[in-house]
């Protein structure tokens, strides 16, 4: 019935739902639109006293600089390198994790790994990052017990050595984020329909034909949706993972693109340079979520839109 | 045939050691460090401390509290959580509720303008600039403001408010209540469960956050705990921590360690006091979010 009502009236019909409606809308336009407008000041040279409007046009010419310079080399091994580890190692472990959890029969039992296994999820990458230094440091946890079992003879600062960076991120990571990352599957898992494993009971499955023949395929959306959300991603390190874990002594390792930025853009303070690597950051992973989405969708028929 | 059958039977005894050894590899880092930081100081840096104190010592702690510099980073980060997680939800809220109405006049414009927002944004350099240009930066609101509003929780939300029976709402509209009645005397005394996880999770981010206070933020007087721990982690990290340092810088790292310990744990502890809360509603919220979503 509203419909039919003139426009001024329907606006002075809603005027309080409209008051309500609103200010999300104009928060939107501040906080999520106009820093999209902003992404152009990397075709600038960008000044920071200077309003974004009317700083002079530079075209490519950060682009050309960042893809001849050797920064662009190195950060994008970095990221990539901890991103296929993340996800040829992290992505899988949540899934089989829950698959074995639900396995397990004492619901109390199962009940307290599950807790213990979020735990980390909630506890910030300022303490977890402490928790690694104070492990990795020369006179840590690791160096003495390796040292105890007489595998090492020399405290190592692992910290201080590129070639274990990429391990320790990904590891840390998975540490932190394995049961939380499990949920999601739990639930899908919780919502198989029973009578498909009691009819494969019957026709003489065991534990691991069940597992591959109805708990996989079952939870195969979820793991589609999830997957594409991880391809996309890729280009996303856990930027406050790394802030805590880098230093100047595996920097050649843990430079990676949100690191890169903000150590050439916000410390320094080459605004349009930094966000030329951001703006190929964005159009990239625009690429990789509508490539995933497309694979998917083709191979297995789910796709996220 | 008789080897198969054994299989099968020692699968639930190794998934069982298996798990057991799971949940011995997340927690012992953190039990280890509490120990570490109930140890006197020099005495812990001998090594050889693994399950339990040798010397029980509360110095640490004492340390903690002596320092101004943490008892106001602490002030800031209960401020910023209580006051940041109140405005994020309210606001949310508020909006979930006018955007779940159908016939609200370009609901389908502000839903798409959300949308996009999931998958785009414009990154950090144009986001610090925006935020330079509101005059936010060194304020105690960069924390709050920006962080008022988010999408992911207004789906949450909007799913929840379409579970509250329709004609509530329209015999209080009947009875002359506008929707702004309508949302602070029916839908949200209804919408407990939702508000309580949704105000755990918001909670939590804030509290454990430093990344904020690192980009936005140099006023160390507006610094959060986590910005602080931050920043005594990394500083540290690399000087104190090196062999053949002379003795002095030694002492001085023994003292910086067991600091930087107390610290961790006095910051843990809040999440820590509300994870059983957090526990009880966070499977739902999860779920219903990424069905949604």
């Amino acid at each position: 019935m509203e419909t039919k009502l003139a426009l001024n009236k329907r606006i002075y019909h809603q005027r309080f739902l409209l008051l309500m409606a609103l200010p999300a809308v104009v928060w939107m336009i501040i906080f999520n639109y106009i820093p999209m407008y902003g992404v152009i000041i990397a075709f600038q040279n960008y000044r920071i006293i200077k309003p974004i409007i009317g700083q002079p046009f530079v075209g490519f010419e950060h682009f050309v600089e960042l893809f001849t310079s050797g920064d662009f080399g190195n950060v994008m091994k970095n990221t990539l390198g901890i991103s296929f580890l993340r996800l040829f190692i992290g992505f899988p472990l949540p899934i089989i994790f829950a698959i074995f959890l639900n396995e397990i029969k004492s619901i109390s039992f199962k009940r307290f790994i599950q807790t213990v296994s979020y735990l980390p999820h909630f506890l910030s990458w300022a303490v977890l990052g402490g928790i690694m230094v104070n492990w990795l440091s020369d006179v840590g946890f690791i160096n003495e017990l390796l040292m105890n079992m007489g595998f090492i003879s020399e405290p190592v600062f692992y910290l201080a050595e590129p070639d274990m960076f990429w391990g320790i991120a990904v590891f840390s990571d998975i540490w932190k984020e394995l049961g939380w990352g499990a949920i999601i599957y739990l639930a899908a898992i919780a919502g198989i329909n029973p009578s498909l494993y009691e009819a494969a009971t019957v026709d003489g499955c065991n534990r691991f034909h069940k597992m591959i023949h109805i708990t996989l395929p079952s939870i195969a959306p979820t793991i589609s949706i999830f997957l594409i959300l991880a391809i996309s991603g890729m280009l996303n390190t856990n930027f406050e993972q790394i802030l805590v874990l880098r230093n100047s002594l595996n920097q050649s390792a843990s430079d990676v693109i949100d690191v890169f930025v903000y150590r050439t853009g916000m410390i320094a303070g080459r605004y349009s340079y930094a966000q030329a690597i951001g703006l190929f950051k964005s159009v990239v992973a625009l690429i990789l979520l509508g490539g995933a989405n497309k694979i998917t969708q083709k191979t297995s028929g789910h796709s996220l839109y | 045939m008789n080897k198969y059958k054994k299989k099968i039977e020692a699968f639930p005894i190794v998934n069982t050691v298996l798990m057991v050894f799971l949940a011995f590899i997340t927690l012992y880092p953190i039990w280890y460090t509490i120990v570490l930081a109930f140890n006197d100081a020099s005495d812990a840096a001998l090594g050889g401390i693994y399950w339990w104190p040798r010397e029980f010592s509360l110095e640490s702690f004492q340390k903690v509290f002596e320092e101004d510099v943490i008892i106001q980073a602490f002030t800031i980060s209960v401020l910023r959580t209580v006051i940041g997680t109140v405005t994020a939800i309210l606001f949310t809220a508020m909006t979930a509720y006018a955007w779940s109405k159908k016939h609200l006049i370009g609901r389908n414009i502000y839903l798409a303008l959300g949308t996009f927002t999931m998958f785009f944004n414009g990154g950090l350099i144009p986001g610090f600039i925006n935020l330079k240009n509101l005059g936010l930066l060194d304020t105690f609101w960069v924390y709050i403001i920006p962080t008022m509003f988010n999408f992911f929780n207004l789906i949450i939300f909007t799913s929840f408010f379409r579970s509250i029976p329709e004609s509530l709402e329209e015999s209080a509209y009947i009875d002359g209540a506008h929707e702004g009645i309508i949302f602070t005397r029916i839908i949200l005394p209804l919408s407990g469960p939702v508000l309580a996880t949704i105000s755990l999770f918001h909670g939590v981010w804030h509290w454990n956050d430093f990344f904020m206070g690192v980009i936005y933020v140099n006023n160390r007087d507006l610094e959060p705990i986590q910005t602080y721990l931050y920043r005594i982690i990394t500083s540290g990290s690399v000087n104190t921590q090196m062999s053949a340092t002379p003795a002095a810088v030694r002492s001085n790292a023994v003292n910086s360690t067991s600091l930087r310990l107390a610290t961790m744990i006095v910051v843990t502890f809040p999440i820590v006091c509300v994870y059983p809360f957090l526990q009880k509603y966070f499977v739902q919220g999860m779920t219903v979010g990424s069905v949604k979503g």
